[in-house]
């Protein structure tokens, strides 16, 4: 069942038509990589999934939730917020929130969220230390257990961004959203990053990836789409893409990569 | 005139201006909030007054604006504001000067926060955009984000440009003896003028120096206990 819908999506910014009509879908448990050069609409299509940017035109669905659709754009920002709790999104500067501790960056968000529960004044204790408990469990996922009472300018690179992997996936998305997760990091601190986004692969979750990572993408995806110039150029298998490209496009950027 | 009367004087002009001081600091400081906010609205006419207002405030000396405030009212409508209060007080409680305090309570007040607005506005807008997308797409609401993310590091931002404008502030009261309040400089120019001493005049110097250094003091204690994260 396709837990993600998008369809022919335009948005221009001023004069520049940044996205020229995306369209795909991704089924629950597959990992979808966006490849293509600086410029070509990747981080834009994403910003749209995310509310973070509203598209001019064309229709996108999470979950069964209508995200953004062109014929009915007035929304107030309750509803958008509201729908916002189906995704996540790992931004490439990571924007942790740098006055709180690793715990506290992965459980502000919901525990303001559970101020909401109807049962939240008799059991506000259990239901932080269920918060609590949850994001150790995390952090010890992504391998920060020993780092919950840091602060995010005593972490390295690398440790800043797998906190806010972890502080994405509390909040349980239904799709996972990474924004060239690595290219802010050093080639060394990049592995350990793709490694627990191929663990995360490994228990099925939904993934969306904007990545440089070439060899990454073709090992972790089920699906890949090459995007030009506003447009989706290619879209196919890791082995359709990347071995077997049909776009003079796609094989001129993909041999770019090659050693 | 022994040295002890003197400062006791001093220090009776002194309480004026301190008074003046903790008046301006507590009710300009969040004044200065809303001031900020309307001069980053995004709807365009409502900036242009807020932008406008605090040009107009802070383009002109605020020994005028305190001239302003104490002679408007009389010359428009012909009704002597300050003064009613003055004698007012002066009738009935036996207090000096209050209407002209009240004067430069407003002038200082207003001048002040539009200072302190502008510190406040470039602290907000000095936080980088992801700050609030990250809150954001983790679902939390505007007022939770202002709140929870953004307001601690606007805080740790603009305590140093705060500790300025304090500093200025507390010496920034000797203009209002342009309207003959009793503070400090007041008391110290009244000696020169009736007993010919000029000293004082310098010793109050001294008041300044010591406020200043406690100010210091606890605006750089202030300061470090926010460094414990960096933005």
């Amino acid at each position: 069942m396709s837990v993600l819908e998008v369809r022919d999506v335009k948005k221009s910014f001023g004069k520049t038509e940044v996205l020229k009509g995306v369209t795909f879908s991704l089924d629950e448990g597959e990992v979808l990589s966006i490849i293509g050069s600086s410029g070509s609409g990747k981080t834009t299509i994403l910003r749209c999934i995310n509310q973070l940017e509203t598209a001019d035109s064309g229709y996108i669905e999470v979950a069964g939730e209508v995200f953004f659709d062109g014929k009915n754009k007035k929304e107030d920002s309750q509803t958008k917020r509201k729908k916002q709790l189906n995704v996540g999104l790992v931004f490439q500067d990571f924007h942790l929130f740098p006055q709180y501790n690793v715990l506290d960056n992965v459980t502000l968000a919901p525990k303001l969220l559970a101020e909401e529960r109807e049962d939240f004044k008799h059991n506000k204790k259990q239901i932080f230390a269920e918060i609590e408990e949850k994001a150790k469990v995390l952090l010890g996922k992504v391998g920060l257990s020993e780092k919950l009472g840091n602060y995010p300018c005593e972490l390295s690179g690398g440790q800043k961004q797998r906190v806010s992997i972890a502080r994405a996936l509390i909040m349980e998305p239904k799709v996972l959203f990474f924004d060239e997760p690595t290219s802010a990091l050093d080639p060394e601190l990049t592995g350990e990053i793709l490694k627990v986004i191929k663990s995360l692969a490994e228990e099925k979750v939904t993934m969306v990836i904007v990545t440089h990572e070439m060899s990454f993408a073709k090992a972790v995806s089920s699906k890949v789409i090459f995007m030009d110039n506003g447009v989706i150029e290619e879209a196919g298998t890791p082995e359709e893409v990347f071995d077997n490209p049909k776009s003079e496009r796609t094989k001129a950027f993909i041999s770019k990569f090659e050693d | 005139m022994s040295f002890l009367e003197v400062t006791e004087f001093l220090l009776e002009g002194f309480k004026i201006s301190l008074l003046i001081f903790g008046v301006t600091l507590v009710l300009g400081a969040p004044l200065g909030l809303p001031i900020a906010f309307g001069s980053m609205s995004k709807f365009k006419p409502i900036k242009s007054i807020f932008k406008v207002f605090v040009w107009i405030v802070r383009g002109i000396p605020l020994m005028l604006q305190i001239f302003i405030i104490y002679y408007v009212p009389g010359l428009l409508f012909n009704f002597q504001l300050f003064g009613e209060v003055d004698r007012y007080f002066i009738v009935e409680y036996g207090i000096m000067d209050a209407g002209r305090i009240l004067a430069v309570l407003i002038a200082f007040t207003i001048n002040y926060a539009c200072y302190f607005s502008e510190i406040y506005r470039g602290g907000i807008e000095s936080i980088s955009r992801g700050q609030y997308e990250a809150g954001f797409v983790l679902g939390m609401t505007k007022s939770q984000v202002f709140k929870k993310i953004i307001l601690k590091q606007v805080i740790q931002r603009i305590v140093p440009p705060m500790s300025n404008e304090i500093i200025t502030l507390i010496k920034d009261t000797a203009l209002a003896n342009c309207i003959m309040v009793c503070e400090i400089i007041k008391n110290a120019k009244e000696l020169a003028a009736t007993k010919a001493m000029i000293w004082p005049l310098f010793y109050t110097g001294v008041f300044y120096l010591l406020f200043v250094g406690i100010l210091t003091i606890v605006l750089n204690k202030t300061e470090k206990k926010l460094s414990y994260f960096r933005s």
